[in-house]
């Protein structure tokens, strides 16, 4: 795993669907014209199954459906806010509307969440994806952190026949859960630690913030959610229970469906005393600023100083 | 030759059964009733002129021919055929639309004989690529048919799936477009004019075939052969049509799509025009 530490999570994950092509003569790989190091090798050895629909989202989404209506195992691969947001309505009908009756296996992989491309600006950022993929009926949302977690998902995503969406960071981050013994995915998040009256649930990029904040405030929890739909609520509950406050951070738009609403739902449905204290993300305007990415959270209320600051408001 | 014209002669008394039976349909529950009209020979010329290979007793059956209709809305006149032909009882065309029926406004892949969703337009033709080109990767003989209204052509995706069609050669692929030259408010050549419509088609390397679309001969023959054509490129049947066609208040009449007909008015077409 270790030579994962260097790697996107794109390239983990086709490495890992590569592999499983070699074998499994019933999975396709398509792609709307966007590419990746591991890709290279995935289509010239597979010229057969891997198709390059052009820059064409909305035919990539109804070529995979199809495919995958004649039982193939498809991957679809684009740029996360043309796969999520151009494609909607393809989204909608062929694949969550009609797998409620007949079952599909479609992943959805968009590169490029949030912020991670950051000087590409407001049309490149993807700061809408967890709600709206969230929203959708038999969607699986997959949110990692790390490689280790994509890894994991590449037999989950091939075992369970359904439309996923699999956010993708578009840059490498360090690996979170490569000492991690008890993972059960399909949990939906881990708590990766354990802290007193203050817990942080983050998702995706933002639990490596969670994680820094938590090396200069050391009693606090940190929960990392990456399965967004479904993920098991009750765990979750309990686990959130033993906290005084939840502070959620993602890299997406607040108030609106994220992670802050799907937590919000859940303490409410337990009638909990739990305190959802902060949501932390973009609040409901698009990112004309440039900058690096870290810079673009603090303008926001999100980077890490300002996450510390709350949390010592909080405490005093 | 004598077995074509009773051929022929049976596609044309199914094609005014059909009508009859969607009229019905129309008397106890609002449906898009012009669109359903215009379409009826294509129907009557692939389910009973058997140019569809199918089996109302095994619908994944993996040998059938597949058929994605694009313009849903456009298929209640499907109903009374796919009864006929067993799959499902003939008693629930009388239940359209009402509480417990699984036929609805818009038939969808809920209802047996249906294969996908497609009440959104312009999506049945890139759905139908993919099925295509599984079809060919499994060595499949098998062709897929797609049924798309003209005015659906406006939406971009369709040109998405056009091109994709032609680059990879899909030549068990055989679009009908059900030519009916008429929009929800207006002729489509006063909204976006599609024509030359052949020549794009043909532009985009796509062999191109135009019938009369009511002639039962005509749509037939040329199903046929499209179906058995061997060559290296899709095919698109432009069947030119009338909306509405068998009802006279509503046919070419630039609004029959919204316009639905009072209880007696459906009585009174029955009485003149289909003897019932």
């Amino acid at each position: 795993m270790s030579s994962n530490q260097l790697k996107t999570m794109r390239d983990i994950f086709i490495d890992g669907v590569y592999e499983k092509m070699k074998k499994n003569k019933q999975i396709f790989f398509l792609s709307a014209d966007f590419g990746a190091p591991a890709l290279d090798k995935l289509r010239k050895d597979f010229k057969d199954r891997f198709i390059n629909v052009g820059i064409a989202e909305q035919n990539l989404i109804n070529i995979a459906a199809g495919l995958a209506l004649e039982n193939y195992i498809v991957y679809a691969f684009a740029i996360a806010p043309f796969m999520t947001m151009r494609t909607y309505e393809q989204i909608r009908q062929n694949l969550s509307i009609s797998s409620q009756i007949n079952p599909v296996n479609v992943n959805l992989i968009g590169v490029g969440t949030g912020l991670s491309y950051d000087l590409s600006g407001p049309s490149h950022h993807c700061l809408e994806d967890i709600s709206i993929m969230r929203l959708l009926p038999n969607f699986i949302v997959f949110s990692p952190s790390d490689g280790k977690l994509v890894d994991e998902f590449v037999d989950y995503s091939i075992r369970i026949k359904k439309p996923k969406y699999l956010r993708f960071d578009s840059k490498p981050l360090p690996l979170l859960y490569d000492e991690i013994q008890d993972l059960n995915l399909e949990n939906g998040f881990y708590e990766l630690k354990k802290g007193k009256k203050i817990c942080l649930v983050s998702t995706g990029y933002m639990t490596h913030t969670a994680l820094r904040v938590a090396k200069k405030i050391n009693d606090i929890g940190i929960v990392d959610a990456f399965i967004l739909k479904p993920l098991n609520e009750k765990l979750l509950f309990k686990t959130l229970a033993k906290y005084d406050y939840v502070i959620t951070i993602e890299e997406g738009f607040i108030n609106n469906g994220g992670l802050d609403s799907l937590i919000s739902k859940i303490l409410h449905d337990n009638q909990s005393n739990v305190k959802l204290i902060n949501r932390l993300g973009i609040n409901d305007k698009h990112i004309f600023d440039l900058g690096e990415r870290d810079y673009l959270h603090k303008l926001n209320n999100c980077d890490k100083e300002s996450i510390i600051k709350i949390i010592r408001d909080i405490n005093e | 030759m004598q077995k074509n014209s009773e051929l022929f002669k049976k596609l044309s008394e199914k094609s005014l059964w059909v009508r009859k039976e969607t009229l019905k349909i129309a008397k106890i529950v609002p449906i898009r009733l012009a669109s359903s009209l215009s379409d009826v020979e294509i129907f009557a010329a692939l389910y009973y002129g058997k140019i569809l290979k199918i089996n109302p007793r095994n619908l994944k059956w993996k040998q059938r021919d597949r058929f994605i209709i694009s313009k849903p809305h456009g298929a209640i006149s499907l109903y009374p055929i796919l009864a006929d032909l067993g799959f499902f009882d003939k008693g629930e065309l009388a239940r359209v639309g009402q509480k417990g029926s699984f036929l609805g406004g818009i038939p969808d892949a809920s209802v047996p004989g249906f294969e996908t969703v497609n009440g959104a337009l312009g999506h049945g033709l890139g759905l139908a690529c993919g099925v295509a080109l599984a079809l060919k990767k499994k060595n499949s003989h098998s062709k897929v048919f797609v049924l798309s209204g003209d005015g659906e052509l406006n939406e971009g995706a369709v040109w998405e799936a056009i091109m994709f069609a032609s680059h990879h050669r899909l030549d068990n692929l055989i679009l009908i477009i059900d030519n009916n030259k008429i929009s929800m408010l207006d002729y489509c050549k006063n909204i976006i004019d599609l024509t030359p419509l052949e020549e794009k088609f043909r532009i985009f390397k796509w062999k191109v075939k135009t019938v009369n679309g009511h002639n039962i001969k005509e749509v037939y023959d040329s199903l046929k052969s499209l179906k058995e054509e061997k060559g290296n490129y899709p095919k698109v049947l432009i069947a030119n049509t009338i909306k509405g066609k068998g009802v006279p208040q509503l046919e070419n009449n630039p609004l029959c799509h919204i316009k639905s007909l009072k209880e007696d008015e459906i009585i009174n077409v029955l009485k003149d025009y289909y003897e019932l």
